[in-house]
């Protein structure tokens, strides 16, 4: 039996009655006897509260999480910690159990908040809109290149190699249906080495980079321009504490992840997709808008606006079809850039960059373990090992680490390494002892 | 002031008589914080010895510099200005808005679960492929379909991931077909998903009963469709009883049926979209299941195929190895990733403890006591409202506000803002596109009877008292919003200076 309806067996009966009708099964009347399942779903019975709570504490209990493995994995998806006053607030039901804000009369709360995002997120990347967020710093990615590619009416896309390798993964699956044709464009010795020439609908560079190294961004500015194409930007925004906005070099466009910012790894969902732009695409910008107007009354209110962009209305002539996005995740990520603050941030950037620091020269102390690349890094970095990286992770795994993540191919054989402001002196000093005694 | 700052007040305005809350940027006063970073012992080297100068930032990146209990009181309050599904009834059709239990909240929390790294290997997290293998089978087993992918974040994610895998297959048969066709009553996300597809949009009209025209269905079929997406019961709540013929008519070209999951809850263990010939199924699991719509999201928007197509499917894909532990498999003919990782694997939690709370039977309870609501509200408002396609509908029905519009000057949008004070979130308005003023109520199957007779009460006293409407709502922390002005001055963000340039198109 269903624990969530709340009907009596009286009440249903009276309101089969009401309509004429003596069973539930006469509610189904118009499904076709064809097509009708006989005997019910192939399914066990329904559990008790304390049996699903039972079973779904069986399945979290099989995976190796803190304090089991301590983490060193990034890539995307980062271990940072997220503060109490950040959890109890995004988690109030006013917020999670609230729908797109289609009333806004009385979803003033959700509507500000978002607002209040939007400054945020556009400071971090040094432009002046910023959406309500998008699903992934990938689907990020792959609305920023529709955004150029539309803008610029090229349909050539010189993405770096530099660029997070799922990412790319996704925007090469969906450029099957917009036809955009990808370029890969190769690293050299950690950065991207563009073209000299050509034409192209958008340059996209991530920075700090996949590999941890910082990119020319005022280099890619130049690239864009001789090629004719807007400037996408991957940011990382955490980085963004301590170095210039992407914005500040000329960036068109900028996605990010916003995980890093009050969410749990999560498995690596749900994420928060970052995008922001100049003012002068707002037409073309995906997903919903906030914007600040009046009542009647003349009282400050805020309504999502630039309505006529959305899928809703413009159906097949819609820029994007995003629809649901991650309001939530997005509400956590506004709270915890109040958390930190302007010092905040900064002081976290440089805790990320001072542990990277630490980590790689302890693990390059390791005999037989390299730099992967010599570029300058920030929170996350590359080594060779002197055993296949997977190996290292499948045997650092038994030391109680999550060592990182084996670079595709692509890249070389390598372990990408990640430090946050989580990771204590003592716990990367562990890690380098095990990092010594698996690959001797 | 002390000191000219605005920031640190706590005083309970915004609640307690329509007071602005003001923005965390007027709240912040300079030097004030809340951040505190652990004990590390890492060495303290400065910025200038970690990173080029080129690269450093020259002025602070200005956030909101607010004391933690400025922050909780600044959120707290705009929380109380927000409707939500635990406050209040939502009958918001096409979107289902209904009670989640608490119990998958629980779930989604745990710390083997929110604490693990998606890069972490198979063997660390086999607690996370099994649940996500065991849900993708209930999902197949709910749909009738034979594998499934979790990996798209949304349902609009997992359209277009639909479609594809539609691209994909038809160039496997060796064909390049150029257009899907769509009804005119569906959803906004379907014509632009077939768009970013690489598709064209054909629309087929509803008949007089609200269904597919079958016959100009007929008449747009050939060699160059390459789909068709419906929803079944469709946008009007009610249910294609053609959709056999229908499956015939498309299949017989060498089309594909997509299947949009949104109303996928009306149909639990009564029918499956298998069954009825569909070939591609994404489903909303915030609408069906339970994950809360978090003012937004996030949803999750698995998708399901029939077996033909299962080789397209986006992985990796938790497989189940001899020895019965688990690994991840890319399908042979994958179209690639969806996702950054594996979807919104909380979200994936959340449904699949609302699966396993309900099971087989309780799910069928859903369907029923949805379409129950749904039926009887109906019902009791065909005197008052107009009622467009008044038959049996599944879970959701459309009302019209038109007569009241023609006779009392009071539009949907009215009723909408009227209901708001009566105290229940307001249906969706204006949507199917092909009903004039209309109203779409969706109950579902959390409501009571009692909810239910005052709702009906409420949109009764509306309609019965027109004057004022257009004044309404007055009992909401802001009157009616003018998002007219919202559009032709745009402020997006603190920062904006108000830009007459963004005119509407």
């Amino acid at each position: 039996m269903g624990h969530f309806v709340p009907h009596t067996d009286a009440e249903i009966a009276d309101m089969l009655a009401f309509l004429g009708l003596s069973s539930t099964e006469e509610l189904f009347a118009v499904v076709p006897a064809a097509l009708r399942l006989a005997g019910g779903l192939d399914m066990a019975p329904g559990l008790s509260e304390a049996d699903v709570a039972a079973e779904m504490g069986r399945l979290a209990a099989a995976n190796a999480v803190f304090p089991q493995l301590v983490c060193f994995a990034g890539g995307g998806v980062y271990d940072h910690d997220v503060p109490a006053a950040t959890r109890s607030l995004t988690f109030r039901s006013e917020f999670v159990t609230a729908y797109t804000p289609y009333q806004p009369e009385v979803a003033q709360g959700v509507l500000q908040v978002i607002f209040e995002y939007q400054t945020m997120i556009a400071r971090l990347a040094g432009l002046e809109v910023a959406n309500a967020s998008l699903y992934d710093g990938a689907s990020a990615l792959v609305e920023g290149v529709n955004l150029a590619v539309a803008a610029s009416g090229r349909p050539s896309v010189w993405l770096s190699r530099g660029v997070n390798p799922s990412w790319r993964a996704v925007l090469a699956t969906f450029a099957q249906g917009s036809g955009h044709q990808l370029v890969d464009v190769p690293l050299v010795d950690g950065c991207t080495a563009w073209p000299a020439d050509g034409q192209a609908g958008a340059v996209v560079v991530q920075h700090p980079n996949y590999l941890g190294c910082l990119e020319d961004l005022a280099e890619a500015r130049a690239v864009a321009d001789r090629a004719g194409a807007l400037l996408v930007v991957a940011s990382d925004p955490v980085s963004t504490g301590l170095l210039h906005s992407p914005g500040v070099f000329g960036a068109d466009v900028v996605v990010g992840e916003g995980q890093p910012f009050g969410t749990p790894m999560s498995f690596g969902g749900p994420l928060l997709g970052l995008f922001a732009c100049r003012l002068a695409h707002v037409r073309r910008l995906p997903g919903r808008l906030v914007g600040q107007t009046r009542d009647v009354e003349g009282r400050l209110a805020y309504v999502t606006t630039l309505r006529t962009r959305e899928q809703d209305i413009r159906r097949e002539k819609a820029s994007s079809n995003v629809c649901t996005n991650q309001t939530l995740i997005a509400v956590a990520c506004a709270i915890q850039l109040s958390w930190l603050g302007t010092g905040g941030l900064r002081e976290l950037a440089l805790r990320c960059a001072r542990g990277a620091r630490y980590a790689r020269e302890a693990l390059l102390a390791v005999d037989g373990v390299e730099p992967l690349v010599p570029a300058p890094v920030l929170r996350e970095f590359a080594v060779r090992t002197p055993l296949p990286a997977a190996t290292v992770v499948e045997r650092m795994a038994d030391e109680g680490f999550l060592a990182g993540i084996p670079v595709p191919a692509e890249y070389g054989d390598g372990l990408l390494v990640a430090v946050t402001e989580r990771r204590t002196r003592a716990e990367i000093d562990q890690f380098a002892a095990a990092f010594e005694k698996v690959v001797r | 002031m002390i000191g000219g700052a605005p920031g640190g007040r706590a005083l309970s305005a915004p609640i307690m008589g329509r007071a602005d809350e003001p923005t965390v940027f007027e709240l912040s006063s300079p030097g004030r914080s809340a951040w505190s970073f652990r004990t590390t012992g890492v060495p303290e080297w400065t910025a200038e010895e970690l990173v080029p100068a080129a690269h450093l930032r020259t002025k602070p990146l200005a956030l909101p510099e607010v004391s933690e209990r400025d922050l909780v009181g600044h959120v707290t309050r705009l929380s109380a200005r927000q409707y939500s599904v635990d406050l209040g009834a939502y009958p918001l059709g096409s979107c289902t808005m209904k009670y989640n239990p608490k119990l998958c909240d629980d779930a989604a929390g745990l710390a083997g679960l929110a604490g693990a790294h998606p890069s972490a290997p198979a063997a660390l997290t086999q607690g996370w492929l099994e649940l996500l293998a065991d849900l993708a089978a209930r999902l197949c087993a709910v749909t009738g379909m034979h594998a499934a992918t979790l990996q798209p974040p949304a349902g609009a994610a997992g359209e277009l991931t639909g479609l594809l895998l539609m691209r994909a297959w038809h160039r496997d048969q060796g064909s390049r077909r150029t257009k899907v066709i769509i009804p005119d009553s569906a959803h906004g996300t379907n014509p632009a998903s077939v768009t970013l597809g690489g598709y064209r949009t054909v629309t087929v009209p509803s008949d007089t009963r609200g269904c597919v025209d079958v016959a100009a269905l007929r008449e747009r079929l050939d060699d160059d469709v390459a789909g068709i997406m419906l929803t079944n019961p469709n946008t009007l709540g009610l249910f294609e009883e053609d959709i056999a013929e229908i499956a015939a008519a498309v299949h017989d070209v060498g089309g594909l049926l997509y299947y949009d999951g949104a109303n996928l809850n009306a149909i639990l263990g009564v029918t499956r979209p298998g069954d009825m010939g569909f070939d591609i199924v994404h489903m909303n699991l915030h609408k069906t299941f339970a994950v809360p719509h978090g003012g937004g999201g996030p949803g999750a928007g698995p998708v399901a195929v029939s077996e033909r197509l299962a080789p397209y499917l986006p992985g990796p894909l938790p497989v189940a190895r001899d020895d019965g532990t688990w690994e991840w498999s890319t399908p042979s003919r994958s179209i690639g990733r969806v996702h950054s990782w594996h979807g919104n694997a909380l979200a994936l939690a959340r449904a699949y403890s609302y699966i396993l709370a309900n099971g087989g039977d309780g799910l069928r309870k859903v369907a029923e006591a949805a379409v129950l609501n749904a039926n009887w509200l109906r019902h009791r408002l065909r005197a008052t409202y107009d009622i467009p396609y008044d038959r049996p509908s599944m879970h959701e029905f459309v009302a019209s506000a038109a007569t009241l519009k023609h006779t009392a000057g009071v539009k949907a949008l009215d009723v909408a803002k009227r209901l708001l004070d009566e105290g229940f979130h307001a249906p969706t308005v204006y949507f199917p596109l092909i009903v004039e003023e209309a109203l779409m109520i969706e109950p579902t199957e959390t409501e009571s009877p009692q909810t239910m007779e005052a709702l009906a009460q409420a949109l009764e006293r509306i309609a019965a008292s027109p004057e004022g409407a257009a004044a309404a709502p007055r009992s909401t922390p802001v009157g009616r919003v003018d998002e007219a002005l919202a559009a032709r001055r745009l402020i997006p963000t603190w920062d904006a200076r108000p830009s007459e340039s963004a005119a509407p198109e």
